[in-house]
């Protein structure tokens, strides 16, 4: 069997994914009815917070890159390592981390009160724009840094025994190539972020598109209303999209971020400053998760536990889908399977789920799948990161043990099973993490079709943050966190553990 | 016989002419610069590069056709000639079978191969617990047990010492040579393969001439040889 023959089958499951719900979205949007005004309100919203949120999250990171990428400190490794974990970081926990340090009642407030100030009020425009900088500050500054490691240390060297200005000769050109991607990356994850608006938006003046899309859905029971709605984010995201194309992308999940150029220019003390405070506003969120968390374990009901198996059920199944296709992709190569595998990126989880609410509506009550569609929409949304990371790993294998391979007259699945696997192990295992760890984390599709049961444990979290027991919520929070790494580090180490050579 | 036909390969603005023919059972070195292109004729031989023109035939066949593992060929490249996540028995299996689980005659054939090349006792290691001259061998007798009647060696010893590079081709000239196979050496030392290759092909200038005895050639040089060795 040819190894690029089930690439075209991946490719095309999921350009009928996407395509055939955007298609039932479209359909059953009927288009005259146009939009309401608390629609162009929503869609006010979602550009002026992502290009906020964007534009802070990259401003900020560009002095905080430059620090890391000139001072070496103990601990900077680690810190590097934890600018990767809001990633992993399931979105509602984290948002339980800015409410125990920004909310009303949260540690801010708390020192405000002592000084006579009012406390903060962390709902709104604001309070989703702070949990986009907190989610996207650690990845613009990764892409960042990224571009400032390229910068070959012999220039350094040079321009400093020359007494050159760096800013202008090396810097600045490196900033023009690498700040626009960041930013944009980052405008389109802040399009098409659902969770965020969810627990800290609402309300007419800070409901993002998506968040309107759901409820539309689920409260106004107005599938028309969700479709429009839906044509209108997908609109959104295909300009960002097409935008994001057409510029070069810096990498963040690229190695060798420990590295540090000597450099004889800058002020330590601000660099400090700089490194001191991003790492106060990752650190402190994360360690009040565990503190809150694990003072509110005792408060978690019973009802977590089989919302906790449903997540790694879900977790799981999405996990094998996401690595078949992705492996599918990878192993056929070419345009087509490029496209399909960074589709996704662009697509938005609610308009996916609407489309398969209405397909699936005339033959069965949407709750009953709840869990599958979950499970197969997570995949989808994992597929450009798992491509990413298997791709490189099979590029290597076939450079490396491809012509040994063809001299042997390895073909087909002899060749997948003793070459290609083999050498793609490490990738595959870490790819498998960031798949099951996006699942476990993902509160998207699963709030749109979940009926009064049947929830995950991110669902379970919101709803117990809706009825205010903010304690069981954090509870819940922790043990969601400690079993998305727990599957994170599972698969890794699969990739790792008993690797031969 | 191997008969290169008016073979024409390019790469990007890199071309080589062949018009030649290399006897059974002769041992060739194949010198030149580096950037000549004797890696590359020796890729379009194995079946990795697709030439522009002209045919390469091995008695009388034609191997245009064939994929890399159905030619008559055994190749050993400049590195990665071992698999390092399969032990060394498990890679000298391959040239049998892509199955790993050998049969009880099969691995008797490999445990006679490993001892050919003096590595008895040493299949189950990986290749990575080999010295870099036992990983040579270990890819030799795996070159033996694929027994094709042509063996394409593309500088495999290059990162060996001058000592061992020395012992290596003498092994791979006692356990290769013979039995009527045709190989074809690349190499940097003109005469260090002298000792092993009877005849020599000179590849410069876009051209890979037909081999000539070893020996005269290198005590009379034509020019453009005399230049590369340098007087």
């Amino acid at each position: 069997m040819s190894l690029r023959a089930p690439g075209l089958t991946a490719a095309a499951f999921i350009l009928v994914l996407l395509f055939g719900t955007l298609a039932a979205v479209a359909l059953r949007a009927e288009p005259g009815a146009g939009l309401a005004p608390a629609d162009w309100a929503a869609l006010r919203f979602t550009v002026s917070q992502a290009l906020v949120s964007a534009g802070l999250s990259v401003a900020l990171a560009v002095p905080v890159a430059r620090a890391l990428a000139r001072r070496s400190f103990p601990g900077r490794g680690l810190l590097v390592t934890l600018l990767g974990a809001p990633f992993l970081l399931p979105v509602i926990v984290a948002i339980v981390g800015l409410l125990a340090v920004f909310g009303r009642n949260g540690l801010l407030s708390l020192v405000l009160g002592w000084v006579g100030l009012p406390p903060v009020q962390i709902y709104g425009f604001h309070g989703v724009v702070l949990a986009h900088v907190f989610f996207n500050l650690p990845l613009a500054t990764r892409m960042i840094l990224q571009g400032w490691l390229s910068i070959p240390a012999e220039r350094f060297r040079l321009a400093a025994s020359l007494g050159a200005p760096i800013g202008a000769i090396l810097e600045r050109p490196m900033l023009r190539q690498a700040v626009p991607g960041a930013f944009l990356v980052i405008f389109l994850i802040c399009l098409t972020s659902f969770a965020v608006a969810l627990t800290l938006g609402g309300g007419p003046r800070a409901t993002t598109v998506e968040l309107a899309i759901y409820q539309a859905l689920r409260f106004e029971f107005d599938l028309g209303h969700a479709a429009r709605l839906g044509l209108v984010q997908v609109a959104l995201t295909a300009v960002a999209a097409a935008l994001v194309w057409r510029i070069a992308v810096p990498d963040a999940m690229g190695a060798g971020l420990d590295r540090v150029v000597p450099r004889w220019d800058g002020s330590r003390g601000v660099d400090a400053a700089w490194i001191g405070l991003a790492a106060l506003f990752l650190l402190v969120p994360l360690g009040a998760i565990g503190v809150r968390g694990a003072a509110g374990l005792a408060d978690v009901p019973a009802s977590i536990w089989p919302a906790a198996l449903r997540s790694v059920s879900v977790a799981l199944v999405s996990t094998a889908l996401t690595m078949a296709l992705a492996l599918a992709l990878v192993l056929r190569g070419g345009r087509l399977a490029f496209f399909a595998g960074v589709l996704p990126l662009a697509a938005s989880a609610l308009v996916v789920g609407t489309g398969l609410f209405i397909v699936v509506r005339p033959f069965v009550n949407p709750t009953v799948l709840a869990l599958p569609v979950t499970a197969l929409v997570n995949a989808l949304l994992a597929l450009p990161f798992a491509v990413r990371v298997l791709a490189p790993a099979h590029e290597r294998a076939e450079a490396g043990f491809g012509r040994l391979a063809d001299s042997l007259a390895l073909t087909g699945t002899a060749r997948l099973r003793l070459v290609l696997l083999p050498r793609m192990r490490r990738a595959l295992g870490f790819g498998a993490g960031l798949a099951a760890a996006l699942s476990m984390g993902d509160l998207g599709v699963i709030a749109l079709f979940a009926g009064t049961g049947g929830e995950t444990l991110p669902l379970a979290m919101f709803r117990l943050m809706g009825s205010y027991r903010m304690a069981a919520a954090a509870g819940t929070g922790l043990i969601l966190v400690a079993l998305s790494l727990a599957l994170f580090w599972a698969f890794d180490r699969g990739g790792r553990v008993d690797a031969r050579a | 016989m191997l008969a290169l036909e008016g073979l024409r390969l390019e790469q990007g603005a890199f071309a080589l002419k062949a018009d030649l023919t290399v006897a059974t059972g002769a041992i060739v070195a194949l010198i030149g610069p580096s950037g000549a292109g004797k890696s590359t004729l020796l890729a379009a031989i194995a079946g990795f590069l697709k030439p522009v023109a002209g045919r390469v035939l091995w008695d009388g066949v034609d191997l245009g056709g064939l994929a890399p593992g159905e030619r008559p060929v055994a190749m050993l490249f400049q590195e990665g000639n071992l698999f390092p996540h399969l032990s060394v028995a498990e890679n000298i299996g391959l040239a049998l079978t892509p199955r790993l689980r050998l049969s009880e005659a099969e691995r008797a054939r490999v445990a006679e191969v490993l001892g050919r090349v003096g590595l008895d006792g040493l299949g189950d290691r990986l290749p990575g617990d080999l010295s870099g001259g036992q990983q040579s061998r270990a890819a030799l007798a795996r070159v033996l047990l694929q027994d094709r009647p042509l063996v394409l060696l593309d500088e495999p010893f290059a990162a060996l010492g001058p000592g061992l590079r020395d012992e290596m081709l003498a092994l791979t000239a006692e356990v290769l040579g013979g039995a009527g196979r045709t190989l074809l050496l690349v190499s940097h030392e003109p005469r260090e393969a002298a000792r092993i290759a009877g005849e020599t092909i000179f590849v410069a200038g876009g051209r890979a001439e037909a081999p000539a005895p070893t020996e005269a050639l290198l005590a009379d040089p034509p020019p453009a040889l005399r230049e590369y060795l340098g007087g």
